[in-house]
């Protein structure tokens, strides 16, 4: 009787693209020798939905609301990025206030980002509880949204040469339901009694707090360290080779910011702090995301003290770009056709290029515009910051467990709306 | 963003006959070579210590076939009026340019905080290019990209393949020859209980904003 060892041979296997932890649509071919990872082979392009094709057939403004659902995540900051190149061919330059609010929403969009991220985050590694505490703040600053807007998600906010409207005097409160009686009602609408923005300076005075009770579940947690520690480790000479940009970046220790770097709009007067990170592991990756939001936290309350003493227009006077006040329009000859011909047509853009970038929560978002002279662009480009991330994975995993691919993928913070864009 | 007209001469200095052009819009430096100096240009811009640009933030393709053609007459009226638009573009090559196609790099110094974006124009007969992968990892998965979208050919890619369209999809839906609802369109057919593809009935071409160039005088000093 003879023994023969059976042959020894790696395994291949589908990773998603119908997978809770696979972050959307992402199908991962994972090649494993027992539970080491050998090769990882993501196929993205599964929510493909040609973006930059179709803003090519569409006037300036009407391809704002596609910005958001690039990064279904943080859609003003994606909005940010394509004004930005606009105004950049344009040669326009929004009112400071329109700035401000900018930039508010921007680190507002920040913190949801990072709450989304860090959600999923704790769940795929199976911390439930977080995500609960994350959605419960998200609620409040989607309400922001909602209440500058009119959706909670998907914003149209911003608009070249400044934001589509100044913000409510007045916010939005609940009312009584069948669900909910009068005491109740008053119990929700306790800080919903004067502004959008005594509502934005209230949240960002308990805001703190929150974050430190997520550290005091995370941070020192034995089994939170013993998934995230020393995993995904890169070095910051590959990170920069990979094109990382980011928090990922910051991670592996490089102080790179845009907002510090390369300021846009009113940074350059604002005080914030860039952490960086030591290691380059899914920890460190975390403390960065972590310490960002106590510093958009900080960007924010710095914006609302000056909202509130600096009123003014938020969007430029050029009627060629931005539409007459309603009002205008019903009683002058001009403004009706400045209305009709930007509603029917749109602007035209100078003949050239552009490439506008901007710190998206994700890392450097940018646009790259080429215009021809018309009212459409003639080619975009968008940079997608979590296009490079995902591209670098195979990198981060190889050697590594099946169980640590979840805990890297998630330490990227990829959204597909923007790599499949 | 210090000095851009400074690195523009840096550059000019260095590689010389190299550049076929290079200007400064918008505050952000564009030089344009040949496909064949590719690879000496990139490895001097990102190794030499006044360059040093580390990170490649990105590569995209672009088709220029309608530079500069608009959907709609509007410099004259006719007898019968503007017409809707609707009949959308003749295929013919744009005066503009010889090259249709062309691949735009972009990178970024965080040294010495600069950009630089590059152009590489390309003939429709000739759609080559050399990869630069081995330059920057990061070139990968753009250069897939562009040539699942433009059909492109980076030579020296270790893995061309397609990243972002469907398997088995055929042509290269960024070109501006292609129609904008494409060709096939999939849906489930109940009787014979398999998806199909057949050709695109669903979909109606139309243009509701024709795309108008207008030669404002507001924007001939941007030129």
């Amino acid at each position: 009787m003879t023994h023969s060892i059976p042959e020894m041979r790696h395994y291949t296997f589908n990773f998603g693209p119908q997978h809770p932890a696979a972050h959307g649509v992402l199908r991962l071919i994972l090649e494993v020798d027992g539970e080491t990872i050998i090769s990882a082979d993501p196929h993205v392009g599964l929510l493909h939905r040609a973006t930059e094709k179709l803003a090519e057939s569409k006037p300036y403004n009407h391809s704002i609301g596609y910005m958001d659902r690039l990064d279904y995540v943080s859609m003003m900051c994606n909005e940010h990025a394509y004004v930005l190149a606009i105004e950049k061919l344009l040669g326009v330059e929004p009112p400071v206030r329109a700035q401000y609010i900018r930039v508010m929403f921007d680190e507002i969009t920040r913190i949801l980002n990072h709450l989304l991220w860090l959600a999923g985050h704790c769940i795929d590694i199976g911390a439930m509880t977080m995500f609960v505490y994350a959605f419960r703040e998200r609620e409040e600053l989607l309400d922001c949204y909602e209440a500058v807007s009119g959706t909670r998600m998907h914003a149209t906010y911003y608009r070249p040469g400044g934001v589509y409207r100044d913000l409510p005097e007045q916010m939005p409160q609940y009312k009584t339901s069948v669900w909910h009686n009068a005491s109740e009602v008053e119990k929700q609408n306790k800080n919903r009694q004067g502004s959008l923005l005594d509502f934005i300076w209230d949240f960002s005075a308990r805001f703190p707090k929150r974050v430190d009770e997520y550290e005091t579940l995370l941070t020192d947690n034995r089994i939170w360290k013993q998934r995230t520690v020393g995993i995904g480790v890169i070095s910051p000479d590959t990170a920069i080779a990979m094109g990382f940009t980011g928090p990922m970046l910051r991670g592996s220790g490089v102080a790179w910011d845009l907002r510090k770097k390369q300021p846009y709009e009113v940074y350059s007067k604002l005080d914030f702090a860039i952490p960086v990170g030591t290691e380059g592991d899914c920890y460190d990756r975390y403390l960065v995301r972590v310490e960002e939001m106590r510093q958009s936290n900080h960007i924010i309350r710095q914006c609302v003290e000056w909202l509130k003493k600096n009123p003014g227009p938020v969007i430029i006077n050029d009627h060629k770009i931005a539409p007459p006040k309603r009002v205008d329009m019903k009683e002058k000859m001009e403004s009706m056709i400045h209305h009709f011909k930007l509603m029917t047509e749109g602007y035209c853009l100078p003949v050239g290029e552009a490439y506008a970038a901007i710190e998206h929560p994700k890392g450097e978002f940018g646009i790259y515009l080429v215009s021809d002279g018309a009212n459409k662009p003639y080619r975009l480009k968008i940079r997608a910051a979590g296009f490079p991330h995902l591209a670098g994975l195979e990198t981060l995993v190889k050697g590594h467990m099946i169980a640590d691919v979840v805990a890297v993928l998630s330490s990227l913070d990829i959204v597909f709306g923007e790599i499949d864009r | 963003m210090a000095g851009v007209e400074e690195l523009k001469t840096q550059i000019i200095d260095h590689f010389g006959v190299l550049l076929q052009h290079a200007t400064v819009a918008c505050g952000e430096l564009t030089v344009t070579i040949l496909p064949t100096d590719l690879r000496e240009v990139c490895f001097a811009l990102r190794d030499h210590r006044a360059f040093d640009f580390k990170l490649l933030v990105d590569v995209c393709g672009v088709d220029y076939l309608h530079y500069g053609i608009d959907e709609w007459d509007t410099q004259s009226t006719t007898g019968k009026g503007f017409s809707r638009g609707v009949k959308g573009f003749v295929n013919v090559k744009s005066p503009a340019s010889s090259s249709r196609f062309a691949v735009v790099y972009h990178l970024l110094s965080l040294t010495h905080n600069h950009r630089i974006r590059l152009h590489v124009l390309l003939d429709e007969s000739d759609l080559i290019v050399p990869s630069i992968m081995d330059i920057w990892v990061a070139a990968n998965w753009y250069e897939r990209e562009a040539f699942d979208l433009f059909g492109i050919v980076f030579a020296g890619h270790p893995d061309l393949r397609r990243i972002l369209t469907d398997y088995g999809f055929a042509g290269h839906p960024f070109r501006k020859d292609f129609p904008l609802s494409g060709y096939l369109e999939v849906r489930y057919d109940a009787t014979i209980g398999k998806v199909i593809y057949e050709p695109v009935t669903s979909v109606v071409p139309r243009v509701l904003e024709p795309k108008v160039i207008r030669d404002d005088n507001r924007y001939l000093s941007g030129e």
